[in-house]
């Protein structure tokens, strides 16, 4: 079992340390602590926000004091650890249109690694990712961990705009912007459906845990899908 | 059903209730009044519920027609308030007439008001709270995320007013003009920073930056080595201090990124926040050490008083 470290950081706030380094497996794990103290201390929380380590706990102490909540998450967290969850992740599989069109990026992995679009293509889709952490964003999901030949650095200057949609990589990350923000991740590709629905019923089709795979599409389908290249995006 | 028109929205008015609560791990923040503190005693002076919508006005320079009646409280920044040309008490409840024009224009002390109504200004919930984000396009009168525009009307419950005002207790009435002592409670990856990093933090005056908005405070004043270690993102709480690369502080308020990879030193009081959140830029800002138990308890008390 992991060892874990329970401490306030504020008046209303306490964080679960889990550990120090990404570990993608253990993802749907952390999510599963952070639907138990959810479910079990909803009474007297504002805001659980499970990320790559550890878990974020808002609450309100004059509902529940801090000794007690530093009790009762120690109890659950102890609990929680010794049950891995035996259910498989839930699996999303991502539509992407990798061109250079609107992965401008693309280039980078031939100049710097010398891999072929093709090459960068494969590598980057027939591999299955973990949601680690979700947020900087609304929507927007952290995947780890890219296989070792497309690990590339953030750009030094961020693009001060990424269109919607736009799927990525930084270090050993990918992840799809769900909405245009300023951004200094690689940019391989575009995902045409939208991954943010504040409109919607379901927010964000991600969670902590799950499992997501990169499906390339073709032009034709991508347009047909409502994406649109990064000339007419800007 | 009584009416509220914004003839003018100044720079940003925007509807709030308490705020945006267990969504954070979608990445989605929390918004809400960012200074609770006067955004609660308008709601108390009407003996409204705690989570009651109001009008955060920023910077003034707003404009409102009184369609109906109504019992209204007005607290938080001093934006000069004018009811028909006629000056109205900061910190106090008053009713205003049908025909009225209620009318701020430039801040005096602080930056933000809240205008409070009987029984709430009425706004659809989205997602659990009619809290204004832009950034997410949540909240706001038509789900969207945006602030007020003119000729836009918000409703309420229509009730008697009363002449009689009620006004908050000078005691309770904070001067928001004065320099800033922020008290931190050390945490997070505090032990990592060096010793002189720290009592550079403690024994500096730090003014507030221009560029300092709804989601955090920057500072500027002599820069603080960070430690070099990369951090993984984590969860950010309400007054989280970071220290980005360029070495100044900034302190994440209510519209944060729920995740950030900077190292942090810990949070600022919450019973601070609300004084930082209506500082302006250009004002001194000092910083202190902080006791968790202490302040826990202070702002429990008032939690308590304003029934969070």
């Amino acid at each position: 079992m992991k060892s874990f470290r329970i401490e306030p950081v504020a008046e209303c706030s306490v964080m679960i340390q889990l550990g120090t380094k990404i570990d993608p497996k253990f993802s749907l794990h952390i999510g599963h602590i952070a639907d138990a103290i959810r479910y079990e201390l909803m009474d007297v929380i504002m805001n659980v926000t499970p990320s790559y380590t550890n878990i974020l706990v808002d609450y309100l102490p004059f509902l529940m004091p801090e000794a007690t909540i530093l009790q009762r998450l120690e109890s659950i967290v102890k609990r929680e650890l010794a049950h891995p969850p035996t259910h498989p992740a839930n699996h999303i599989e991502i539509p992407v249109y990798y061109d250079l069109s609107v992965g401008p990026d693309l280039a980078r992995f031939s100049e710097e690694k010398g891999l072929t679009i093709e090459q960068v293509i494969s590598l980057h889709s027939q591999h299955t990712y973990h949601v680690c952490a979700m947020g900087f964003a609304p929507g927007f999901a952290f995947l780890a961990e890219v296989p070792d030949e497309l690990v590339m650095p953030r750009h030094a200057t961020p693009r001060l705009s990424v269109p919607a949609g736009s799927v990525a990589i930084a270090a050993n990350q990918t992840a799809v912007y769900p909405e245009s923000s300023p951004g200094g991740w690689n940019v391989i590709g575009n995902c045409p459906i939208p991954l943010y629905n504040p409109t919607g019923d379901v927010i964000s089709p991600f969670s902590i845990g799950d499992t997501v795979s990169f499906c390339p599409i073709e032009r034709d389908e991508y347009e047909e899908l409502g994406g649109q290249l990064w000339d007419s995006l800007k | 059903m009584g009416l509220i028109e914004v003839i003018k929205p100044g720079q940003l008015s925007l509807i709030h209730d308490f705020g945006r609560f267990g969504l954070s791990q979608l990445g989605l923040t929390q918004g809400g009044p960012i200074d609770d503190y006067a955004y609660s005693w308008a709601n108390f002076l009407l003996k409204n519920p705690t989570n009651s919508a109001v009008i955060e006005i920023t910077l003034g320079q707003a404009a409102f027609y009184i369609h109906h009646e109504c019992m209204l409280a007005l607290c938080g920044g001093d934006l000069q308030a004018k009811l028909d040309g006629q000056p109205v008490a900061n910190w106090s409840r008053f009713a205003a007439k049908k025909g009225q024009l209620l009318t701020f224009s430039l801040p005096r002390n602080g930056l933000r008001a809240y205008l409070a109504v009987k029984g709430g200004f009425e706004a659809p919930e989205h997602y659990g709270s009619c809290s204004t984000v832009e950034r997410d396009r949540l909240g706001g009168l038509h789900c969207d995320g945006k602030g007020l525009n003119a000729g836009e009307f918000i409703a309420f419950h229509q009730h008697q007013t009363i002449k009689r005002s009620r006004k908050v207790t000078f005691r309770f009435t904070p001067d928001y003009n004065l320099p800033l002592v922020l008290r931190l409670i050390e945490s997070y990856q505090c032990d990592k920073f060096s010793p002189a990093a720290k009592s550079t933090l403690y024994e500096s005056e730090y003014t507030v930056s221009q560029s300092s908005n709804r989601m955090g405070y920057r500072l500027e004043g002599p820069a603080l080595e960070a430690p070099s270690d990369s951090l993984l993102s984590e969860g950010i709480a309400l007054g989280s201090v970071q220290i980005p690369p360029d070495g100044h502080p900034i302190i994440l308020l209510n519209d944060r990124q729920t995740l950030g990879g900077y190292p942090k030193l810990g949070c600022v009081a919450r019973i601070d926040l609300p004084r930082l959140a209506q500082a302006k830029p250009g004002q001194k800002v000092f910083f202190t050490q902080g006791d968790r138990e202490g302040l826990q308890k202070v702002w429990c008390k008032w939690a308590r008083f304003f029934g969070y």
